[in-house]
């Protein structure tokens, strides 16, 4: 490059770092994702939520499942584990029954949750299982190559459907409120205020919390159907997104290229797992009955 | 006097214009030369501009952006 392109006219405080690096193991950067990818964008929302909300980063834990946003375990400096494809909700229930104290979030893509995970996600929804769940979706099953996700919406040109999509998509806000999710949001990766708001929020609520992010997969979804790049779909989602707080998730299914309902749609509280089996045991077997002995504060 | 700084890791940069076109006030531009990835790294071109709002270092994907407000 040329010496006056990088001379970067302003005065940069000799100790100055970008927020997003102690969260990060520098050791593995560059990351493998493609230009335009947003999942590295909503790892931004997430490092501002974590500073805003104050979490003790002793005690928070990130898993992930297989994917090009299965990578965000083995990127982020905190404990975390890439487990196998589909299997981040099982690992993570385990964790956090293990271990109550933990703040336990499950960071990964629409295929690993919803295909292959699909099961995990429903049951521990049912069952308010403290976890937060953080789906970038990419609206396709990105790592290997394009091909059609419970996600894909109809129309849409994938690997596996060279000729369009036909079978109706999961909304996946719908279903997680169905299963009993406790807060339920979705935003785009060009929503990056609200997104770490919401992602502040679920870092301070307890059951099961669940948060989609729409995000360009510029490489293998934006370009087989002609969509542009990261970009082009970046200015798609400022143009195409409604804020609607509180909408019935029935009504925020997504296609191809129209509206994008976006916002908080559900905020309740239901007893959790752990007050579900204590309030049950000690109903049964009285004094006989001792709860687990590491019991996290807000459960 | 600019409120806040910008500062940009070129090396690290893909390119993909998200801080030039988000940034609120119009500081960044994508420069016309290349990092050693072969991409085109954003420029600062109105530093009088910049709030330190951190929108852009919100945004990049790569890491490579940040924005701050100095300290007073
Ligand atoms: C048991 C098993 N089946 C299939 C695969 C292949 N595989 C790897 S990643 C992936 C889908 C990834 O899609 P998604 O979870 O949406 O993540 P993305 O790459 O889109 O971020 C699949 C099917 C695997 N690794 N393991
Ligand atoms: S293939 Fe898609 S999701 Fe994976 S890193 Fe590239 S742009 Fe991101
Ligand atoms: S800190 Fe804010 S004002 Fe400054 S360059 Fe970044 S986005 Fe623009
Ligand atoms: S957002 Fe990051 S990767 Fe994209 S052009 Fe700006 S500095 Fe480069
Ligand atoms: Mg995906």
């Amino acid at each position: 490059m040329s010496e006056q392109t990088l001379e970067i006219p302003c005065n940069i405080p000799a100790d100055a770092v970008n927020p997003v690096e102690p969260f990060l193991r520098m050791d593995r950067m560059p990351h493998i994702w493609c230009p335009g990818c947003g999942i590295g964008t909503t790892v931004n929302c997430f490092t501002r939520a974590l500073i805003d909300s104050h979490a003790n980063l002793d005690k928070v834990a990130i898993v992930s499942g297989i994917g090009c946003t299965g990578r965000v375990a083995g990127y982020a400096n905190l404990d975390s584990f890439h487990t196998t494809h589909g299997r981040a909700i099982p690992f993570a229930t385990g964790l956090k029954l293990a271990n109550p104290e933990l703040q336990v979030v499950v960071y990964s893509g629409d295929g690993d949750l919803f295909a292959i995970g699909g099961n995990h996600f429903i049951h521990a929804a049912r069952r308010n299982m403290d976890l937060k769940v953080i789906c970038v979706n990419n609206l396709t099953y990105a790592m290997t190559g394009g091909q059609t996700a419970p996600t894909t919406p109809s129309k849409v040109i994938s690997a596996t459907n060279p000729y369009g999509v036909f079978e109706p998509a999961f909304n996946l806000v719908a279903l997680a409120e169905a299963a009993g999710a406790s807060y339920v949001a979705r935003w785009t990766t060009f929503h990056v205020k609200q997104l770490s708001r919401s992602m502040e929020e679920v870092l301070r609520k307890k059951g099961f919390c669940f948060i989609e992010v729409i995000s360009p997969c510029p490489t293998l979804y934006q370009r087989r159907n002609k969509m542009g790049d990261g970009l082009d779909t970046m200015k798609y989602y400022k143009q195409a997104s409604k804020i609607r707080h509180g909408a019935p998730t029935a009504e925020c299914d997504l296609t191809k290229s129209g509206e994008i309902v976006v916002g908080k749609f559900v905020d309740r509280d239901r007893p959790s797992y752990f007050e579900m089996l204590n309030s049950q045991m000690t109903e049964t077997l009285g004094d006989r009955y001792a709860e687990p002995e590491v019991m996290c504060e807000q459960c | 006097m600019a409120k806040g700084f910008v500062a940009i890791n070129v090396e690290r940069c893909k390119g993909c214009g998200f801080c030039v076109e988000f940034c609120p006030t119009r500081v960044l531009t994508l420069s016309s030369a290349f990092n050693t990835k072969g991409y085109h790294p954003p420029n600062v071109m109105a530093a009088e501009k910049c709030s330190g709002c951190d929108l852009c270092g919100m945004y990049c994907p790569d890491f490579a952006i940040f924005g701050a407000r100095y300290a007073r």
